[in-house]
């Protein structure tokens, strides 16, 4: 019961925190931001680990098989496919060729965001 | 507890701690990436204290061990080889896909707890009751995303699937699974019940997500991200690991939040978007459009198009699936490198829901090495439209309907770009074929307004290739 309870106690913290953390995200980062958090649920990847080292019988030995593949999928595809959308993000200047010349746009102050 | 258990939950706290830091950093652009890394750092940190903690208590045979090697080798090549050739327009697919995996994984771990007990001892209430839930909610989310990912791909009818009775055997597949839940819990030692649970979910998972229409499939997406949080923060309570509860329950949170910020930026309730039946998806065999006159049309040639944008001060382009669909991001920003060699100010209009995502046409410029600066989002960009020469619409349909801000019509009250208020606006897309709110849009006859009917890749090179005529090279 005691561990149910800090276990309980654990989940309802975080809950919050989940909530808390984010707060308003702009649109533009909706897409990055489901992959991200996807990518974290792959955590589940521990549970695959701890459930071999318990596993003892043929079916057991088939559900490790079966929760490391797609936990392993969730948690590398997961990260890998969220940082090369958001290093698109961070890049910085373009091709110097196309860009260089430009000349400064005469513009009113729309500052994006 | 132990000396070594006290440090293996320190670790995981300091995991957590990453994850939410991470989770913070990825609200801005600027930080994002990181975030994401800082993430990635708390994964391996989780993961490494959970190989260690197993290995020194493990009770299991090498066979186990095995399993998880080969297992976890496969499945990382797969998810590394898809995440680094998937095309960014695929993006929504695959996360979909990674999202099945996750739930079906966390099922797999609840399902092989209940198995190493049936042998044994009597399962705890407080294990079997987070592993029913947990197999039921990883299922509903395996199934169902799998069929949203094919929704989005195209392999599915993106139209909401219906039939009569939908609704009851959707009741029904629920109401088994959850009776089947009691007896696995009540009986306890029996695999029989929880296979009945685990084939009822899978297929309510499937009944859920089948009416619902294409177009509403990323915030299916998205919640299913949810959905999937909690089964991995259910199989952390079933196997008393506090790293799964953690994380399951932040992503748990966390992408209920996003979930509704998503929705509420398509101006929809995601009540709405899981009842369904909204939409006819964007497949090519939707009903034409034929309730305006096309004499009321007014046409443009690359070469008018080329004409206009030579000429204009200002530039606004207007993105939309159209441009996604054809992949055409690197011809629009090659159209735009161009028209500001020759002095004329160029920026994006990006609505929150353009493209077939939330913030999927921001990567895909981002994509063909468009500066985050040009992308104007909604407020910013109707700002600087009352001022803008020419508005070029590419592949957009619903997100600029002035019809918006009448009542009682399917996109009433959704924000909207003010592309109207441009003094002159270029649409570029392949027919009057309306969008996925099947309404068509007043603006597409205005007198200001010209239409230019072609494919968006090739569209696009066609007006550049006519700019080159008229700026001195």
């Amino acid at each position: 019961m005691e561990a149910l309870y800090s276990n309980l106690a654990i989940f309802v913290l975080s809950l919050l925190v989940g909530v808390e953390v984010i707060g308003k995200i702009p649109s533009t980062l909706h897409t990055p931001m489901m992959s991200g958090s996807n990518a974290i649920h792959g955590v589940v990847i521990a549970g695959a680990v701890a459930t071999a080292s318990v596993a003892n019988s043929p079916l057991g030995y088939v559900l490790t098989f079966v929760a490391a593949a797609l936990a392993a999928a969730n948690v590398f595809g997961g990260y890998v496919v969220t940082d090369r959308m958001l290093q698109m993000f961070t890049r910085h200047a373009p091709a110097p060729a196309v860009t260089a010349p430009a000349a400064p746009v005469a513009t009113n102050s729309k500052d994006p965001s | 507890m132990t000396l070594f258990a006290f440090v293996i939950g320190v670790i995981y706290l300091a995991a957590a701690t990453l994850f939410v830091v991470g989770l913070h950093l990825m609200r801005l652009p600027s930080t994002a990436r990181r975030g994401n890394l800082i993430s990635a750092g708390g994964m391996v940190i989780a993961v490494a204290a959970t190989i260690v903690f197993s290995l020194i208590n493990s009770g299991g045979s090498w066979i186990g061990w095995l399993a998880l090697v080969l297992g976890a080798a496969g499945g990382a090549a797969f998810g590394i080889i898809r995440a680094r050739t998937v095309k960014m327009t695929d993006i929504p697919q695959l996360v979909s896909i990674f999202n099945a995996v996750g739930g079906g994984a966390a099922a797999a771990v609840a399902f092989a707890d209940f198995v190493l007990h049936t042998s044994g001892a009597r399962l705890d209430l407080t294990s079997s009751i987070p592993i029913v839930l947990d197999v039921v909610i990883g299922s509903v989310t395996f199934s169902g995303s799998l069929i949203a990912a094919g929704k989005l791909q195209g392999i599915i009818s993106g139209s909401p699937i219906t039939f009569p009775g939908a609704r009851i055997v959707n009741v029904v597949a629920i109401g088994v699974a959850l009776a089947a839940g009691v007896f696995a819990i009540v009986i306890g030692d029996n695999i029989l019940f929880l296979v009945v649970v685990l084939v009822a979910s899978l297929l309510f998972g499937v009944l859920m997500v089948l009416p619902i229409g294409g177009a509403d499939a990323p915030v299916i997406v998205s919640l299913l991200n949810a959905f999937t949080g909690l089964a991995v923060a259910m199989a952390g309570f079933a196997i008393n690991n506090q790293a799964l509860i953690i994380a399951g329950a932040l992503v748990g949170a966390a992408g209920t939040i996003l979930t509704l910020q998503m929705a509420k930026a398509m101006n929809r309730s995601v009540l709405a978007i899981v009842l369904g039946g909204f939409g006819t998806g964007d497949s090519t065999s939707s009903a034409p459009a034929d309730a305006q006159d096309l004499a009321d049309v007014h046409e443009l040639t690359a070469d008018d198009v080329a004409v206009q944008l030579a000429y204009a001060q200002h530039v606004m382009i207007v993105p939309g699936y159209g441009l996604a669909a054809a992949q055409a991001q690197h011809e629009v920003a090659e159209l735009a490198k161009l028209l500001m060699a020759h002095g004329i100010d160029v920026k994006y209009a990006i609505h929150p829901v353009a493209g077939r995502m939330p913030g999927q046409m921001n990567v895909l410029l981002a994509e063909a090495n468009v500066p985050y600066e040009q992308m104007l989002q909604l407020d910013a960009a109707n700002v600087a439209f009352d001022n803008c020469d020419v508005a070029l619409v590419v592949g957009a349909n619903d997100v600029y309907n002035p019809d918006a801000r009448k009542p009682g019509n399917p996109v009433s009250g959704m924000p909207i770009l003010d592309v109207d208020h441009a003094k002159s606006v270029v649409i570029l897309k392949r027919s009057m074929r309306p969008g996925y709110s099947g309404i068509s849009n007043p603006l597409f006859t205005d007198p200001k307004t010209g239409m230019f009917f072609a494919d968006a890749k090739k569209g696009l090179a066609d007006i550049t290739a006519a700019v080159k005529e008229y700026v001195p090279a």
